[in-house]
């Protein structure tokens, strides 16, 4: 049956009829995009108009991530950036010291307590942010910890931890244990034999992993939002700030600066697209 | 099949690493060897503690009476649970929690099986498609949600003007506020739930499709017979990640509405987020985060396990 296998090709009119359905869906999903996109390139005259026509600009990018745009909107979007790429790297960092490790334990002996480490891991994907947040506000008042970089990378492992164990683990679960004995056999330590065989068997996971981590650290916004004021504010939070400034409305900055913020997430999940499928289902399904 | 949550892994050893010592360099004691797993696992059980322990300090939060005006507080047993469980405010809460995370799944579970199944065609539009179907997904929802609040203006925003609806139509009042938030929520995760259901159908063996197109079975039987089946734990993975992702919705309904108009979109998150952040009564707060969480736990242990039994029968285990 056509519909259902691949690779075949009957011009029908069902098979037309599917082909306006997947039209119907494309413009449905990129749409918002586009009018982004447009609403970015837009002067503030005609930030509240609604054709397509009209002659761009590329002014808003530099207005948003300069002083007049702080000035203008009170939005400090350039250390919104920074700080982005400061808290997100800082977490995948971490994430990474501390969760191969613990990857390739669970991917590669059964021990008592495995199955609980990596069940507590993907419970905190599936917490409620705010359980944690609520004590945490409290504790990083009293201890400094509030609105700062660190504060940021130790909250965001609850985002990025699980990631990394989970689509690990199942990395190393598919690398047979042969190769890393027959290393043994030629003489190497357990470390060396993990660091020359293992490890660079399983580089595609840790890239997919690190990279899905810092995507959906970038794109966090709960643990910021309450945990952050200004100084440590990252982008997700500095977007949302373009629209509630209350009197004058700049909708083109908004767009603008939502415009910057959903790139880098976009250009990496392209990058590892492959590995996408694995690593959004925590290592469930292999595609 | 090629899922495998949560069961354990064949090809791996057994206690101790190893299990030709003698070819190793220096000979490690099998005492040594059997920590070894564990000492690799201390940092990050150390990071996990270091994250259980605020989670305790919550719970423990719901027994006090503690807030911004009462900062030495003292411990009231299940007062706060007895007010939150009686309070129309909570169950509200749970009404529209449970009705945004019931429509969002089975929507985006429904649309993303469809997209799927149009894309696995070979056609041309497909392929080109594949590719960008992600973009939403990969967008922070945040992001996602303040573009779509310029779009839901009724004077400024596109839709009103592109659909014809005018400039009185209101996307985010008290009726269709919760319908618009599930539509963002649609937007951006269909995909999720696509992409995942297109790698299944992909894995799929191509045999028994063959075998009853022979047969002359029709589109439906094939689909309803053969795929759904085999299907199923991959549509379940999507359909777990889905609904405990909605049930503690916070970020999109948050930049949409707020939990408004009135209270129409008050979440249990957003209540939650109200009551501990913006009212700093941290006790009541916390109440709400261990009664969702008790909810997304016993959620998530009944899905896991329907998700086992779906996999032991795709794997042809009960017929």
């Amino acid at each position: 049956m056509a519909e259902l296998m691949p690779g075949r090709k009957r011009v029908t009119p069902g098979a037309i009829a599917a082909d306006v359905l997947v039209l119907v869906w494309f413009v449905f999903s990129l749409f918002p995009i586009l009018w982004m996109v447009l609403l970015a390139l837009k002067t503030s005259a005609e930030q509240t108009s609604t054709y397509f026509v009209f002659t761009p600009t590329l002014e808003n990018f530099g207005t948003v991530v300069s002083q007049r745009g702080t000035d203008l909107t009170s939005v400090d979007f350039t250390r919104a950036l920074l700080n982005s790429i400061l808290n997100c790297g800082g977490a995948v960092i971490v994430s990474l010291v501390v969760g191969i490790p613990a990857a390739y334990a669970a991917g590669r002996w059964k021990y008592r307590g495995s199955e609980d480490l990596m069940f507590q891991m993907l419970s905190f994907r599936f917490a409620p942010e705010l359980m944690v947040i609520v004590p945490l506000f409290v504790i990083y008042n009293q201890v400094g910890l509030f609105d700062s970089t660190f504060g940021q990378i130790w909250v965001l492992q609850l985002v990025s931890m699980p990631l990394v164990v989970w689509i690990l683990r199942s990395y190393f679960q598919d690398l047979s244990p042969e190769l890393e004995q027959a290393a043994l056999l030629d003489g190497y330590t357990r470390k060396r034999a993990f660091v020359m065989v293992a490890l660079p068997l399983v580089r595609p996971g840790i890239a997919a992993a690190a990279l899905l981590a810092f995507i959906f650290a970038w794109n966090n916004y709960v643990f910021p939002l309450i945990l952050t004021d200004s100084a440590a504010t990252p982008v997700t939070v500095a977007v949302t700030k373009f629209l509630g400034g209350g009197g004058q409305a700049y909708y083109n900055l908004t767009a603008a600066a939502a415009l910057i913020g959903a790139l880098p997430p976009l250009v990496l999940a392209l990058t590892i697209q492959r590995y996408l499928v694995r690593g959004l289902s925590f290592g469930a399904v292999k595609a | 099949m090629t899922t495998t949550i949560p069961e354990r892994h064949p090809g791996q050893e057994g206690a101790g690493p190893s299990p030709r010592p003698g070819a190793e360099p220096k000979p490690v004691s099998p005492g040594r060897r059997k920590l070894r797993p564990y000492i690799l696992s201390v940092p990050a059980v150390a990071v996990v503690i270091g994250i259980l322990y605020p989670f305790v300090i919550g719970v423990y939060y719901a027994f006090l009476n503690y807030s911004a005006v009462n900062p030495d507080p003292v411990f009231i047993g299940l007062e706060n649970f007895a007010f939150v469980l009686s309070s129309g405010e909570f169950w509200h809460s749970v009404q529209v929690t449970l009705t945004y995370a019931i429509a969002a799944t089975l929507a985006e579970t429904v649309l993303g099986i469809g997209i799927a199944l149009l894309l696995n065609r070979s056609s041309i539009v497909g392929k080109i498609f594949e590719k960008v179907l992600i973009l939403p997904l990969m967008i922070a929802p945040v992001i996602a949600a303040v573009v779509w609040k310029l779009m839901f203006n009724p004077q400024f925003g596109i839709l009103n003007h592109v659909l014809g609806l005018g400039s009185t139509f209101d996307w985010l009042n008290r009726e269709r506020a919760l319908w618009s938030t599930v539509l963002v929520d649609l937007w951006i995760y269909t995909p999720f739930v696509a992409i995942l259901v297109l790698a299944g159908i992909r894995s799929l063996p191509k045999e028994p499709f063959e075998a009853s197109d022979v047969d002359g079975a029709g589109w439906f039987y094939m689909f309803r017979r053969l795929m759904l089946p085999m299907m199923w734990p991959y549509i379940l993975v999507a359909v777990i990640f889905r609904f405990m992702d909605c049930l503690k919705i916070f970020d999109i309904i948050y930049v949409l509405t707020a939990g408004g108009p009135g209270d129409t979109t008050r979440s249990l998150q957003v209540g939650a987020y109200e009551d501990s952040i913006i009212n700093l009564n941290y006790s009541r707060g916390s109440t709400y985060m261990f009664l969702l969480w008790a909810i997304v736990f016993a959620t998530a242990r009944y899905l896991v396990s329907v998700l086992g039994k779906a996999q032991r029968r795709a794997a042809g285990e009960e017929g």
